[in-house]
């Protein structure tokens, strides 16, 4: 285990079982990326705990409530024992409030994902149950990681809506609609979901979408093609606690055979039995898969942002370029461009010099002020290209880093379970010796 | 063990006359080592009878002196049928063999042939069984290859089992079947095998009836026989299934390689150790066919050589308790007094002797059976778990090669952040 004693290290990889050898080499993004706030603060998700309540329509529901503790880093370097946390709780749909105020307020930045709502990918020994104790367990590992991953963000770390999540546990509703970001929110979605045509987008933003619908269908069908060798596995390794019992039943009939009989079944058994502690901890391999494949979407959305913004470009450019057009044409008398009032002034003939005095001077009002307005969205659009690549590369190095680290820890297990194996073979064999 | 004694063959008595003459008999020692008489209760009759050392007597260290093969499967098609001959070729040390190389081919029935004629001639012998004639589930054609080739090894194990045994390894009608390039000259349909059939019937009829004063040993073997049996087809079938699920695992295998691979081809950093982990799920796979084939090709064939064997045991038992049924029932005339005394007496006096003969023969083959069937089974499971053993340790090499390269990976990246 890294001795650092930071319970980040062992959120991010979700794997407790690492040798000291193996996890000096596995550096934590978020260890190496230390910002003000986790320089001053330790976060923790220290437990999950069933709830009954009534609800919104007066009916009694049961949900999981997840205690969030906090604690000032120098505390705990003082003499003697560190200092009790500060502590709140927290439920899911409160995760998911502060997550949804993330994006509409930063939507040049890939927010985190939160683990999933409900399981899915799953395979036949997990429930779907989001009370089952092992969920509940997973999905406190991943909240604790969501909240140390926005903790460690450059940019979302010094959110003060954040700072009352984790401090603040009665007002910080309140709070969080005081921002007013639910106006923003409908807007986002309505965003989201319309289809619009961009002339000329920016061709990395291009790219970045196409490898995040490929990298969201491949991390699928991962899951679900893993889903399946487990569930597999599962059968291999438990038909073999049937030699257990037919061994040892066997053994009660023979005389010199009994004895490795006996003692082969129980290593049968053991062999059985031991590949629910190997699949749990494959499941958390899985959900180092499952937050990037749920970060593809988070990236989606900002290349969406991206679109939206250049869109809006395109339209008052446009509106300018029209409203220029129009203006030459009245000021020359050349009519290059239907307009309505054209034809009618053809057909009832030619405005007054007055009047067109008046409409000329209306359109050079309104080109200044679609001028001024290019300028605003040409400068939003740069700033927002600017901020939301920088935190794309942030994204891209850190997605480098923690897959890697997953995979090589993937392998690890891979090791692990062979070295089981091995042994209970070996053990077995021993006992066929004696047969 | 082979030719020793020369006592009258007990096989005198029974239905077919050309037979070997040097037989090797058994112990005719019906009580214990200590002289006393049988106890009575199965636990213990268990335990004594299991306690004399199994290496002595029937197969103590002895020289092989038969070395048969049977392979070279070939396909026959005449107007009526099609069929399969294997080539068996003998190599022997035997003084009763005129040379010490043959090379015959032999069909299935051929080998069907020899056992019933085995079986005949000694039915109180524990004969090695023959691969079914047809395998009931889910096999449509007869000459499937891998078929073929399962019923090829049995028959080669077969035939390594009668010529290992010490009395078995005389017969002529072996030395026959062995030796004979055309082996239908001496094939006999007659009563032989017809009254064997009618045997088997009158000899379910009778045990259904049962048996007055049946040893206790043979009680206590009878039983053992039914758990053996019991314990065997459980063993057999949970072989099977782990060979299903290892299949099932293995089909997912080759869908999640791939998985990685495609992967790799959208990445740029990431790119290597997706592809290393594709590579190493690739190589396990092979690692499980291999594990795959083993199980299939040697442990599940031993097992069922023994599902078939217990068959076979339970046979020997009916047999050699219709034996003495077929005494008991002659000699209750005998004392009835009704019918010609001297021929009844002589009858019921053959009918002792035989009754003797059976089961000192059953007694001592009984040894030996269990001893090669410990042998046998132990193999089996040993060279199995060493199987497994090596499965894991081929697995573990290639993740850990897998891991070395990130390692190095790492380290080089280390090096060019920060220098040190």
């Amino acid at each position: 285990m890294a001795d650092s004693g930071c319970s980040e290290d062992v959120a991010v990889i979700g794997n407790t079982d690492i040798t000291s050898e193996e996890s000096d080499s596995i550096n934590n993004t978020m260890a190496e990326s230390q910002t003000d706030l986790l320089r001053k603060m330790e976060i923790n998700v220290a437990e999950a705990e069933k709830r009954t309540g009534k609800n919104t329509v007066n009916m009694q529901e049961t949900y999981t409530v997840y205690l969030i503790e906090t604690r000032a880093v120098e505390a705990v370097t003082e003499g003697g024992l560190p200092p009790a946390p500060d502590s709140l709780w927290r439920r899911y749909s409160e995760f998911e409030l502060l997550r949804t105020y993330l994006l509409v307020t930063y939507p040049y930045i890939v927010v985190p994902p939160l683990p999933e709502k409900r399981a899915e990918f799953v395979w036949h020994k997990l429930s779907a149950d989001n009370l089952d104790p092992d969920f509940v367990e997973r999905r406190r590992v991943g909240l604790e990681n969501f909240l140390l991953r926005v903790a460690s963000h450059p940019v979302l770390s010094s959110d003060k809506i954040f700072f009352f999540f984790l401090t603040e546990e009665k007002n910080w509703r309140e709070e969080v609609l005081e921002t007013g970001f639910q106006d923003k929110a409908d807007s986002r979605l309505k965003s989201l979901s319309a289809m619009y045509r961009v002339k000329n987008p920016d061709k990395r933003f291009t790219a970045l979408k196409q490898y995040s619908d490929e990298l969201n269908t491949v991390i699928s069908q991962l899951l679900r093609v893993r889903a399946r060798v487990a569930d597999r596995l599962y059968g291999v390794y438990k038909v073999h606690g049937n030699y257990g019992r037919v061994f040892s039943e066997w053994s009660a009939i023979e005389n010199e055979m009994g004895d490795g009989l006996q003692s082969a079944g129980h290593h049968m058994d053991t062999y059985a039995a031991s590949i629910d502690d190997i699949l749990e901890e494959e499941e958390h391999y899985a959900d180092q898969l499952k937050e990037y494949l749920f970060y593809t979407d988070a990236v989606r959305s900002v290349c969406r942002k991206h679109d939206l913004i250049q869109y809006e470009l395109e339209m008052v450019a446009q509106d300018l370029a029209s409203k220029k057009q129009q203006k030459e044409e009245l000021s020359t008398g050349t009519v290059r461009i239907f307009s309505l009032k054209g034809m009618t002034s053809k057909l009832f003939g030619q405005e007054s010099p007055e009047q067109k005095e008046s409409r000329l001077a209306a359109l050079e009002q309104s080109i200044q002020e679609g001028e001024a307005a290019v300028k605003d969205k040409v400068s939003e659009c740069q700033d927002f290209v600017r901020a939301a690549w920088d935190d794309v590369e942030r994204f891209k190095e850190q997605k480098d880093r923690d897959l890697r680290e997953a995979l090589i820890s993937y392998a690890i297990m891979q090791i692990s379970m062979c070295k089981k194996g091995i042994q209970v073979w070996s053990n077995a064999k021993e006992c066929f010796n004696k047969m | 063990m082979s030719g020793q004694g020369d006592s009258a063959g007990f096989t005198g008595h029974m239905l077919d006359l050309d037979e070997d003459d040097d037989l090797e008999v058994f112990t005719k020692n019906t009580s214990l080592a200590d002289g006393s008489s049988l106890p009575n209760s199965p636990g213990s009759m268990v335990n004594q009878y299991r306690l004399e050392d199994e290496d002595e007597g029937l197969q103590a260290v002895h020289t092989k002196d038969f070395f048969i093969t049977v392979s070279n499967p070939e396909s026959h098609v005449t107007a009526v049928e099609t069929f399969i001959t294997y080539k068996v070729v003998t190599r022997t040390t035997r003084s009763d063999f005129d040379s010490s190389e043959y090379e015959v081919s032999r069909r299935y029935q051929d080998f069907l042939w020899l056992r019933s004629r085995l079986e005949e001639n000694h039915p109180t012998l524990i004969i090695h069984p023959l691969p079914e004639k047809f395998v009931m589930k889910g096999m449509v054609e007869r000459f499937n290859e891998s078929f073929i080739e399962t019923r090829r090894k049995a028959l080669h194990r077969f035939l390594n089992k009668i010529s290992e045994h010490p009395v078995l390894s005389h017969s002529e009608h072996l030395k026959v079947f062995l030796t004979a390039e055309e082996l239908a000259p001496h094939k006999k349909q007659g009563p032989g095998f017809l009254s064997r059939m009618g045997e088997t019937m009158r000899s379910v009829a009778n045990s259904v009836r049962g048996l007055k004063t049946r040893p206790g040993e043979f009680t206590v073997m009878q039983e053992y026989v039914e758990d053996f049996s019991n314990k065997m087809i459980s063993v057999d079938k949970v072989t099977q299934r782990i060979i299903k699920e290892q299949k099932e695992y293995l089909d997912e295998l080759k869908q999640y390689g791939p998985t990685y691979t495609q992967w790799a081809e959208s990445e740029d950093e990431l790119a290597d150790s997706l592809r290393g982990v594709a590579n190493c799920v690739e190589q396990c796979s092979q690692e499980t066919e291999e594990q795959i084939s083993h199980l299939s090709e040697v442990l599940l064939p031993t097992l069922h050589d023994y599902v078939l064997c217990a068959e076979t045991l339970k046979t020997v038992m009916r047999r050699r308790d219709k034996i003495q049924a077929d005494f008991e029932t002659k000699n209750e005339a005998l004392l009835s007094r009704k019918d010609d005394q001297e021929a009844l007496q002589e009858e019921v006096n053959a009918l002792a002797d035989r009754i003797e003969l059976a089961d000192n023969a059953l007694r001592g083959d009984w040894k030996r059976w269990h001893s090669g069937m410990r042998s046998d089974l132990r193999s089996a499971f040993l060279t199995t778990a060493e199987k497994n053993m090596k499965y894991y340790e081929k697995c573990s090499a290639v993740w850990e090669s897998f891991l070395l390269t990130q390692r190095a990976e790492t380290c080089q990246q280390k090096d060019g952040d920060d220098g040190s």
